[in-house]
């Protein structure tokens, strides 16, 4: 297993000894201690799926009286103004700059890393192997809010003129069109995520690229392929699943990053024209909450933010399940 | 293998059929001459694949070497000072410089240990269900649960904890709310790093101690997790290192003190990203800066230390194959 992902794409994999890892088996002996110790077991096992339940529970019952006040629609409007007498508010915006960021996010971090990975397990080195893979992983150890002020304050000066290049060359596309803002736009903070994610992308596709059976590589190379036709044709192929869902676990982290993006955004001013440019400002649903943590004080505002919580907590379900489901079709296949 | 020979088709006019396999198994002279041309085109994109590979893997060392490099030439200079390990932030307002960290210190150590106390247990219980003892369902149903739980944004875990501690419950904030989140965060990654190791147990053990006649809960506690005790060990730690920098729970939930404060169940408690947290705010002012980076040059090196510890743990007592 990855110590960055907590996921492992060999988990079901038979042991060293070639049997399938210990299932349950009968030798349990219906006395007290063996009743009570398996009992423990399967209670924390259930606890676990209570809490995932709860909260979602939590998170529709409290968002439901918020939703049933709001005099805007909830997913169309770009509006954010609860509370007061008649509160609208709709999560448009959000859920634009979320998706597009931490899209932008995964078209950089995954072919880098996948290269990264290449290069661990085909290209580098023997005695480069181990401590490369121990320097992405540090990547991982960073802790986000260190992302935060490092994009904040040091990166972000640097990346200005880039933008400003891509403004004039590129900016009759509506993507790149110029729009006053520096600093903390979409596409920054699709950068700054990309760093973020690039240790799990790399993690995941190291494990499986590593597990390519000697035989198709062998195979590839004795029929004359060169380097980079025996991973095109043995390697990659046998990684593909591999490298999807961990595009997948990266995709759920870049989503739902916030302190990072916190510190990042440049919110924008209440009713500002609607624009498709990536230049643009705008918060995502983790930066939004993070920013009124100290409004949380009448329970219509709080809905509010529970319910784009709630949309929030939806978009990682269902990204990590694809994950969670491309994984478990290979194991299928691998057994 | 189809794809290699898309540059030599049979048809190709530069690779004569009959030239290329000669009975002999060996090509030609002749065709050796020439393929030339595509045989170049393969060695030129072999070149440029290795190329690549090497350039991404220097492009993902650029921000890793940038930030270690700017954390540690802006925030090492206060982590000389004595006060830094001994003092708090009291009375030190944004524009004047240093005071100590050790209120946050001690805050986050303790804020974690209670995460681990709950988070540890619950963990293992559940790690050691899915190997020795689920089947079926039951398990299939653990095991995806945790897989979501795994993405759970910490956000929204922040969120979860505030709808049930707060608006439900009526608490107030503290440093216990903050850890309960957390919990929901280093759940997984314990049980994913203790379900690994308990695989590793070789099934010999086991049936050596079913011969012997030995209950199946001694056998799993004096066999299975006595053989995967290291390891699991490195995957707690690892679970602390990554639920240690987490800033989105602490700033929903337990809001930051300048002073030392050790009772986690009431009023503000001090951690060092609610720290650096207030600090950025002035982070104009020389002093507010240059303790801001050295709050998290301190963060970095708490993190580390317990990642460090984690893997030589891992190193030394790896279970033996």
């Amino acid at each position: 297993m990855s110590s960055v992902t907590g996921v492992s794409a060999t988990d079901e994999l038979p042991g060293p000894d070639g049997r399938p890892p210990l299932s349950a088996d009968a030798a349990s002996t219906g006395r007290v201690g063996d009743r009570i110790f398996g009992g423990a077991a399967t209670l924390s096992g259930v606890v676990v799926i209570v809490l995932v339940s709860l909260i979602a529970v939590f998170l529709i019952v409290q968002a439901i009286p918020a939703l049933a006040d709001n005099s805007a629609n909830f997913f169309t409007s770009r509006e954010w103004a609860p509370g007061g007498e008649e509160p609208r508010f709709g999560i448009l915006e959000f859920l634009w700059t979320t998706v597009t960021a931490s899209t932008l996010a995964m078209l950089i971090s995954v072919p880098v890393g996948v290269g990264v990975a290449l290069f661990i397990t085909q290209y580098a080195p023997a005695w480069m192997r181990r401590p490369a893979a121990a320097l992405v992983d540090l990547l991982a150890a960073v802790p986000s809010i260190v992302y935060g002020l490092w994009g904040l304050i040091t990166f972000s000066p640097f990346f200005k003129p880039v933008q400003g290049f891509m403004e004039d060359r590129l900016g009759w596309f509506p993507l790149f069109s110029p729009t006053g803002i520096s600093g903390g736009t979409i596409f920054f903070i699709g950068i700054v995520l990309a760093i973020m994610v690039l240790p799990i992308v790399t993690a995941l596709s190291r494990e499986v690229f590593d597990q390519t059976p000697l035989a198709h590589k062998e195979g590839a190379l004795a029929l004359g392929a060169t380097k980079w036709e025996m991973i095109r044709t043995a390697v990659l192929p046998f990684g593909r699943p591999g490298v999807i869902s961990a595009s997948m676990l990266a995709l759920g982290r870049a989503l739902g990053e916030t302190i990072a993006v916190t510190f990042l955004v440049s919110a924008l001013a209440d009713g500002s024209p609607w624009t498709w440019s990536l230049f643009n400002g705008g918060e995502t649903f983790a930066s939004k909450i993070a920013n009124n943590a100290a409004e949380f004080s009448n329970p219509s505002k709080t809905g509010a933010y529970i319910a784009a919580g709630l949309v929030l907590f939806v978009l990682t379900f269902i990204v990590n399940s694809i994950a969670r489901v491309v994984i478990e079709r290979r194991k299928a296949f691998t057994e | 293998m189809s794809a290699i020979t898309d540059e030599r088709r049979p048809d190709d006019p530069s690779v004569p059929d009959d030239a290329s396999t000669p009975p002999g198994g060996r090509p030609g002279r002749d065709a050796l001459r020439q393929m030339g041309s595509p045989h170049r085109a393969r060695n030129v994109k072999d070149v440029i694949a290795r190329v690549v590979m090497w350039f991404c893997f220097f492009l993902a060392m650029v921000p890793l070497v940038w930030i270690l490099w700017t954390v540690i030439s802006k925030g090492a200079h206060l982590l000389g000072s004595m006060q830094w390990w001994t003092g708090n932030q009291r009375n030190i307002n944004s524009d004047d410089a240093g005071g100590g960290a050790r209120h946050a210190i001690e805050g986050t150590l303790q804020m974690v240990g209670m995460t681990a106390l709950i988070a540890v247990p619950i963990g293992i219980f559940t790690a050691v269900y899915l190997v020795e003892y689920g089947r079926g369902r039951l398990a299939k149903a653990i095991s995806f649960t945790v897989d979501i739980l795994s993405g759970v944004p910490s956000i929204v875990a922040a969120l979860f904890i505030y709808a049930v501690w707060v608006t439900t419950f009526g608490l107030s904030r503290s440093g216990f709310a903050a850890a309960l989140a957390l919990v929901l965060l280093m759940i997984p990654v314990v049980v994913r790093s203790t379900e690994e190791m308990l695989k590793l147990v070789p099934n010999e053990l086991r049936e050596a101690a079913y011969a012997l006649g030995v209950p199946k809960w001694v056998t799993v506690v004096k066999v299975v997790l006595r053989t995967a005790f290291s390891g699991i060990i490195t995957g707690v730690l690892l679970g602390i290192a990554r639920v240690m920098g987490e800033t989105a729970p602490l700033l929903i939930l337990a809001p930051y003190t300048k002073n030392f404060q050790r009772d986690l169940f009431n009023g503000n408690f001090p951690t060092l990203p609610m720290m650096i947290n207030q600090d950025r705010g002035d982070f104009a002012l020389a002093t507010a800066a240059e303790r801001m980076w050295a709050a998290a040059l301190t963060l970095i090196i708490l993190v580390l230390l317990l990642n460090i510890i984690g893997r030589v743990i891992a190193y030394f007592g790896s279970v033996k194959k």
